[in-house]
């Protein structure tokens, strides 16, 4: 089993991070961002974010466990239809890809590629079952594989979403088709992730949560705007108002959220935008 | 209703460099309601090909440019105008311009783009709330369809581009699952987040469609 699953099933604290492929097919710069992230339990490596188009996350998996890393492999549904889906997945448990992110995806009129066709033939909770069905041996059509492959399977969760009663009812569906762990959206109020714990508690299932690092105001107003799911409280952008050294107070804030992270999850998703550097910081009792 | 839209007189204008003499056609059926093919534009179409130099040889509107029979027939009425013509320029929708395109020798080109199958709000606002997917979940989502009213056609609730109640690809636009979610709990069950649906069945929507009435045997 992967180190990420074994140290979840243990009960340990883990921490992740990810790495976007590159747009192109040097891997060099993503490798050196790597390097920057080696204490991490297993590194997230996007599939076409955004949805702009990049190198596949397949690919740079390999190449990281090449190199030492775990990588957690992130499939969405935007760009295959079920038969690619499950033929990358037998072709990731080939090279050696154990954890899986499982996602619906962004819309093409996010990216880069805006005419392209997206495919959504699945969605993320029938990705998940299909996953399900392929490490018991069998595909979506009910045929057998000539050989069984062992996935970790990972879903992704918005605890501050709004309303999250209807939030809740899709985490309880991915639980149900097979999700072994999720790894969540920031979240910045306690009492929004003390109850979206209690279910996740009930239901059993490791969460990890997503800490981001606010570098200043102006980002923080962009994330309230622009990313759903997302809400910067108001005494948070305040402070990062008042800050002499907003991107300190910003580290200060993710210290803060990494504590929630160690009192209610089981384990952290560091989104650092660059600054990796400050990870050891943000990470310090 | 299949709801459409008129090319740009500029697409049009490359279309028909070629072409000196035209032979018009409209439909009296969704053509006309969208005003993209009815008398109104047959005519406004006419006029415009004039102008540019160019002679329109016949002109007639349609019953039903679907209807491939009839189609031919009222076409055959005009055989001699038609036979003059360079090409016949058609204002109906795409199936339309098929009827006629399959019951003439003569190049047949489509004036209008076809957008979809169009619920009415009132004159001249259409909105598209059905996508002949052919495996209906609507008893289930409580009348409301997730395959053609979420941007990504979901069928298990909503993605995370949930923002404020509003869809991520058009925030214009009502999140619909969360008004399916809404209505389900409006009227006290939980429809169709009770189970993990299945990954859509794309062979019932068969390309191309067919269907014949007496031929069916699945709804006895």
């Amino acid at each position: 089993m992967s180190r990420l699953s074994d140290k979840l099933a243990q009960q340990q604290f883990v921490m992740t991070a990810e790495i976007a492929p590159p747009k192109g097919f040097d891997v060099g710069a993503a490798l050196a961002k790597a390097e920057l992230l080696r204490d991490m339990d297993a590194i997230n490596v996007t599939d076409n974010q955004g949805a702009c188009m990049r190198m596949s996350p397949l690919a740079l998996s390999r190449v990281l466990i090449d190199q030492g890393f775990e990588p957690i492999l992130q499939i969405t549904c935007r760009d295959r239809n079920r038969m690619a889906l499950q033929s990358d997945l037998l072709g990731a448990a080939a090279l050696g890809v154990e954890n899986l992110l499982l996602l619906t995806g962004d819309h093409p009129k996010f990216g880069d590629h805006k005419s392209s066709r997206p495919v959504f033939d699945l969605d993320s909770v029938q990705l998940i079952k299909a996953v399900d069905g392929l490490t018991q041996g069998v595909d979506m059509a009910g045929n057998s594989l000539c050989s069984t492959p062992q996935f970790f399977s990972g879903a992704a969760v918005a605890p501050a979403a709004e309303p999250q009663l209807l939030v809740l009812k899709k985490f309880q569906k991915k639980i149900a088709c097979g999700t072994q762990f999720f790894q969540s959206q920031a979240v910045f109020q306690r009492s929004q992730l003390e109850s979206f714990m209690a279910e996740a508690e009930r239901l059993k299932v490791p969460v990890i949560l997503g800490v981001l690092l606010l570098k200043n105001i102006r980002m923080a107003n962009f994330l309230n705007r622009n990313i759903p799911g997302v809400q910067v409280p108001l005494d948070l952008l305040q402070r990062l108002e008042e800050a002499n050294d907003p991107l300190q107070e910003g580290v200060q804030i993710a210290c803060e959220m990494v504590a929630l992270a160690r009192e209610f999850c089981q384990g952290v998703h560091l989104m650092t935008f660059g600054h990796e550097n400050l990870i050891p910081q943000i990470l310090a009792d | 209703m299949i709801i459409s839209t008129p090319k740009g007189r500029e697409e049009l204008e490359a279309l028909l460099k070629d072409y000196r003499s035209l032979f018009l056609i409209g439909c009296g059926a969704c053509a006309t309601v969208c005003k993209v093919g009815g008398e109104d534009e047959v005519f406004a179409t006419q006029e415009w090909l004039e102008e540019t130099g160019r002679e329109v040889v016949g002109s007639m509107i349609l019953e039903e440019a679907c209807h491939i029979m009839r189609s031919a027939r009222e076409l055959r009425r005009c055989k001699a105008q038609v036979e003059e013509a360079d090409a016949l320029l058609v204002l109906s929708c795409g199936a339309g311009v098929q009827s006629i395109s399959n019951c003439v020798e003569k190049r047949v080109l489509t004036g209008v783009n076809s957008l979809f199958l169009g619920n009415i709000r009132r004159f001249g606002e259409f909105e598209e709330k059905c996508s002949l997917c052919g495996e209906c979940i609507l008893n289930e989502t409580a009348g409301i369809c997730p395959v053609t009213n979420c941007a990504k056609g979901l069928l298990n609730g909503p993605c995370g581009g949930l923002e404020d109640g509003h869809c991520e690809v058009d925030e214009e636009r009502e999140c619909t699952w969360l008004k399916i979610h809404e209505r389900l709990e409006k009227q006290q069950r939980q429809g169709v987040f009770d189970r993990a649906v299945e990954a859509k069945d794309w062979s019932k929507k068969f390309r191309p469609g067919q269907h014949q009435l007496d031929k069916n045997e699945e709804k006895k």
